[in-house]
């Protein structure tokens, strides 16, 4: 503890002089980095547009109110092809994602040397690459439609999925393994005994809770034409018609609520 | 005395779902779930055999990527996209923090706490391409809008996670810190702060690459970025200079997640 002295008396300090020195400096550096930054965006930006902005949105909440209700009901198919687009893509994803999580694990990989850098690669790759950035490049491949969607979902996923589930499998208790080794078991019964029941859990968790990421990010993948609701958001947009933009951002919210709801539910039953 | 000679057992595996009536329904529900979703999925297989080709030549393109004729387009929106990445995560955290103590339920009172989960909520229903066209929309093209979008998003990701961890702590020390009369301010800074810290620390600096990887898609939708260049070279077909963007894009995200990483084990 840091003590300075005030004449006679001594005063409580957090830190002493050197530590307080250092971490004023970082902040500095940080502060002048922010700024510098700023700066550079400030220059990009058309200041009379962002200053015109309440005025604009105060603008856009009046032509969105009342939502237009009668257009829900052209918004069931878009739904229902969000959610497909969620769900089979989730399921690609993970059926990917066992194999890959299975080379990249320490503890169960092939070979430490070729095999497992390989997988690590397949996950980074999958990972820092967008859903909507796999959806704009099969869009130009595959054709715009909701087969994109699946596929642009499931690429995604193979990297969060195949990062978490190898973890899991990481941190299993090698004991388990060690006895259903010692009774004879072949390399296929060791998994299907001593690790499978281990991550079966961890497993079922990461699907549910990458489904409900893919919900939220499936709406989207229309505005790159990838299908879904995010078509007809694109297509509202474009013709202003603001009543009917405000109420898919209404039905988007609630498919995202129930999601979020569904996927706390089994995650609390499994755990 | 005879040797009692147990029935022969076999052992099966005990299943993950315990209630057979419940395994049995899941199964037959994901059965016809799968019927009627491949039934109402329409793919249309002669532009997707068409598109092969397409497939392979961008697969080709990665070999090697074409970093050289779009340079200069590639350099300002990775830069733009850095700067957007930097100050939105800033901006975020700073005001993710009172509103992840109004949403803390042992701390706020409970106007407060209703107010601020409905910011958060909201803040994390909506995908940050859905945020971007509105932010767009408001203020203009370019990185503005950008920095916005993600400085609303990080406020939904890291407020929630704070008030979590704040009403995860130990109330004993905060209780401590109160029993010497300090001020409500002084209460948060010396009985909560201390105690969530390491913990947003390290959520800080993984919001920080999220936010980067945000960045490369909100230019889809014109705010800013590496994006709106990546859009280009993809309706372009110019597919080797969208492999150099991917590859740098990728590249980056592994050393911030490297870099996060070891920052992370370094305060903790």
């Amino acid at each position: 503890m840091a003590v300075a002295m005030q004449g006679a008396t001594k005063v409580w300090q957090r830190r002493d002089r050197r530590t307080q020195f250092t971490v004023w400096a970082a902040w500095l550096a940080g502060a002048a980095v922010f700024a510098y930054c700023f700066q550079l965006i400030s220059d990009k930006t058309i200041w009379v547009f962002v200053l015109d902005a309440p005025a604009q949105a105060g603008d856009l909440a009046v032509r969105m109110v009342p939502p237009d209700w009668a257009f829900i009901t052209q918004l069931g198919r878009p739904i229902w092809d969000t959610i497909n687009i969620a769900t089979l893509g989730t399921a690609m994803g993970i059926a990917i994602a066992v194999p890959v999580a299975y080379c990249a694990a320490r503890n169960t990989t092939p070979s430490v040397a070729f095999v497992r850098p390989v997988a690590l690669f397949i996950v980074v790759s999958s990972r820092s690459i967008n859903s909507l950035i796999w959806a704009l490049m099969l869009v130009t491949i595959v054709g715009p439609g909701v087969f994109a969607g699946i596929i642009a979902i499931g690429l995604r996923s193979i990297g969060f999925c195949a990062k978490l589930l190898y973890e899991a499998i990481e941190e299993i208790d090698e004991n388990q393994v060690e006895a259903v080794r010692a009774t004879g078991a072949s390399g296929a019964q060791i998994t299907a005994y001593g690790i499978v029941p281990q991550v079966l859990p961890a497993f079922a968790g990461i699907s549910v809770f990458r489904w409900d990421i893919n919900i939220r990010e499936s709406t989207v993948l229309g505005l790159v034409g990838a299908g879904g609701i995010g078509l007809e958001l694109n297509g509202a947009i474009t013709t202003l018609a603001w009543t009917q933009v405000s109420l898919i951002l209404l039905v988007i919210i609630a498919t995202v609520i129930v999601s979020e709801w569904v996927s706390a539910k089994v995650r609390h039953a499994i755990i | 005395m005879s040797i009692a000679v147990a029935a022969p057992r076999r052992w099966s595996k005990p299943p993950l779902i315990k209630s057979a009536r419940l395994r049995w329904g899941l199964g037959l529900g994901a059965a016809v779930y799968l019927a009627l979703a491949f039934g109402t999925t329409d793919v249309n297989w002669n532009r997707v055999w068409e598109g092969l080709p397409r497939g392979a030549q961008f697969v080709t393109a990665f070999f090697p990527p074409d970093f050289i004729s779009r340079w200069d387009e590639i350099v300002e929106g990775i830069a733009e996209s850095i700067w957007m990445t930097v100050v939105s995560t800033v901006v975020g955290i700073a005001l993710s923090v009172p509103v992840g103590i109004g949403a803390a339920r042992n701390i706020a009172p409970a106007p407060v706490y209703y107010f601020c989960r409905g910011i958060l909520a909201v803040s994390r229903s909506f995908q940050e391409v859905i945020l971007a066209i509105f932010f767009v929309k408001l203020f203009g093209f370019g990185p503005f809008a950008g920095f916005l979008t993600l400085s609303f998003a990080t406020i939904g990701f890291y407020g929630k996670l704070l008030a979590e961890d704040i009403e995860d702590m130990d109330p004993a020390q905060a209780e401590a810190v109160r029993a010497t009369g300090a001020g409500w301010l002084q209460w948060i800074n010396f009985g909560i702060q201390p105690q969530v810290m390491p913990r947003m620390i390290g959520l800080g600096l993984y919001r920080l690459d999220i936010n980067f990887r945000e960045s490369a898609v909100v230019g889809i939708v014109g705010a800013g970025g590496i994006g709106a260049t990546l859009n280009t070279a993809f309706d372009r077909y110019e597919f080797d200079s969208a492999a150099a963007i991917l590859l740098i894009i990728i590249g980056i995200v592994m050393m911030l997640e490297y870099l996060s990483g070891y920052l992370r084990r370094w305060v903790q």
